[in-house]
């Protein structure tokens, strides 16, 4: 009980000069294993950048954290949180890829003196993106973007890496192009919680920023993880696995047929990204976000199939 | 062209200054029009030209845009001009004298709020303008190249497909060339330098020996750029393609003429 107060108190103080801050909840998914759900929503001043789901995994001598959230506030907000839960020092903070929602909160961990660990594509995705990122959001987030910086990783991941947390293990596996061109996941062995970041959205609907195709087959390839349960990139946690993937396989065969059929038909980019996979449209949070977005980015990519 | 070089010197200012544009952003229409049509007075469209936009860029980095023409057989030469982007000249046509292109569908890239512009000059020599306000991409979406492996792998390959034109007197097509188009000015993280941009500046179409357009362009066209369009056929067997990069890069494809598809 008073542990519990004393997080509320950290949660609810100061964390940006002028600023308020935000409770900030961190659930023990597993022993060692935490998790936070963020908001099924786009990034806004309100929310403060709150809409990835992060996590963190304690080992008997050091902490991974996995993402730090859309913006400074919510990076310390995670950060006091997880002070509450261990003191263990945090040797690693790893970035599943290079969305603001997962990579804006980097800032508060740089103190902690932790390696920033990414895919071997995250610092390049990151000086490719980062600036256009810190003024689009800019404009979405007002005061809520204070503080923000770029922190890109010092320590890379081309295929596969296993990090000691101390009698824990945890291995790091980068992937071809799918849901972004730099996804990273996480699997903790001793508990059988896999973190996927944005290679699996539940609820949400999924968002292509890298390769439609790319995207289904990564997904498949990840269904053979020995995992119990997943934390997603956005939606509930934890989710079954892999029974979680089926949702989002369904919209992305979906988008992938429509998008096929009307490329045959002679169709424009600008006819399909208004039909193309709007079947799905009553199954997920977000469609009129994102799904004229992913017919779009889908159709430049499957307009080079065949002759 | 002057106005390359002085958009790049403008790109880096507007890099800096991209924070401070998205919340005021002042009219750049004015100085274009002297940049790029050396102040000419340019006239409303009056339906001598029509953009179509989407109201919002879904993908900033593929954003569809088509110049329509009502007489394809008065207009020489036709511009897209995206306002608040780096470089705001994306594409001038420059239609061949008898290829009657009735329209130009091609992909752009849309950094913030802007308007785009589509002007068109005509046989007696005069400049019309169409505009379209494009609200900026939401959420992750940015004006990037997906995949900078893949896109430099595959650099230079073509693709042609024909369609059915609704005019039966015309053909419709679509020229597809493999290139990152990148706007580079991003910093490589090993090497701490910038990255130097790498993009198609000239793509020619010919019908036979007879060019249907010849498109001038920089790094405000996406990836992978792409160009549909209507024309008069002269009878030719073959269409061929001959675009050329800004470090030198030549990148030919030639295909027979065939039924629609």
């Amino acid at each position: 009980m008073l542990r519990r107060m004393l997080a509320l108190v950290a949660a609810l103080a100061p964390l940006v000069a002028g600023y308020p801050a935000r409770a900030f909840s961190l659930s023990e998914i597993a022993p060692g294993v935490y998790a936070h759900q963020g908001e099924t929503s786009l990034m806004t001043r309100e929310n403060m950048g709150d809409i990835a789901n992060l996590g963190a995994i304690v080992g008997d001598e050091a902490v991974a954290v996995i993402d730090t959230g859309g913006s400074l506030i919510e990076g310390r907000a995670f950060l006091a949180a997880l002070r509450e839960k261990t003191q263990k020092p945090i040797r690693y903070v790893i970035n599943t890829h290079a969305h603001p929602d997962h990579t804006f909160g980097n800032g508060a961990f740089v103190e902690t003196g932790a390696t920033f660990v990414g895919h071997k594509n995250l610092p390049r995705a990151l000086a490719a993106r980062g600036p256009h990122y810190l003024s689009a959001f800019r404009a979405q987030m007002g005061d809520a973007l204070d503080g923000v910086t770029i922190v890109p990783p010092t320590k890379t991941v081309d295929q596969t890496l296993t990090l000691d947390l101390g009698h824990r293990e945890i291995v790091l596996q980068a992937w071809r192009t799918a849901h972004s061109e730099c996804d990273l996941t996480i699997l903790d062995p001793k508990s059988g919680v896999l973190f996927s970041g944005d290679l699996l959205f539940l609820q949400h609907v999924p968002v292509v920023d890298g390769s439609l195709l790319g995207f289904l087959d990564v997904a498949d390839r990840l269904a053979a993880i020995k995992a119990t349960q997943v934390v997603a990139g956005h939606g509930p946690v934890p989710a079954p696995w892999p029974k979680a993937l089926e949702d989002q396989r369904a919209y992305l065969m979906r988008l992938t047929t429509d998008l096929r059929a009307a490329i045959k038909k002679g169709e424009g980019v600008a006819a399909a990204a208004k039909t193309a996979g709007t079947e799905e449209r009553e199954k997920w949070r977000l469609f009129d976000d994102y799904n004229a977005r992913n017919a779009t980015a889908g159709f430049a990519e499957l307009e080079w199939e065949g002759p | 062209m002057n106005t390359a070089a002085r958009s790049a010197a403008g790109a880096l200012f507007a890099l800096l200054a991209t924070a401070a544009l998205a919340q005021t952003a002042p009219d750049p229409w004015p100085e274009l029009v002297v940049d790029i049509f050396h102040s000419r007075p340019i006239a409303a469209a009056d339906g001598v030209v029509t953009l179509d936009a989407p109201a919002r860029a879904e993908d900033a980095a593929i954003v569809p845009m088509t110049m329509r023409f009502a007489d394809p057989t008065q207009i020489k030469v036709a511009t897209l001009v995206i306002d608040q982007n780096p470089m705001p000249m994306a594409a001038a046509f420059t239609l061949g004298d008898k290829s009657a292109v009735g329209f130009i569908e091609t992909r752009v890239r849309v950094n913030s709020y802007s308007n785009v512009h589509a002007v068109a000059e005509t046989s007696d020599g005069k400049l019309r303008a169409d505009a379209k306000f494009v609200k900026a991409s939401g959420g992750c979406s940015a004006p990037a190249v997906k995949d900078q492996d893949e896109a430099v792998a595959n650099i230079g390959k073509m693709k042609y497909r024909e369609f059915k034109s609704a005019d039966p007197a015309k053909r419709e097509a679509q020229i597809m060339i493999r290139h990152p188009n990148a706007s580079g000015m991003q910093m490589d993280p090993v090497s701490r330098a910038y990255l130097p941009a790498h993009f198609i500046d000239q793509v020619e179409v010919f019908q036979g020996e007879t060019p249907i357009f010849k498109m001038e362009g920089g790094i405000s066209l996406s990836e992978d750029p792409t160009f549909r369009f209507t024309y008069a056929p002269n009878g030719a067997k073959t269409i061929r393609v001959e675009a050329h990069d800004n470090k030198g890069g030549v990148y030919k494809g030639q295909w027979p003429i065939g039924e629609a598809s």
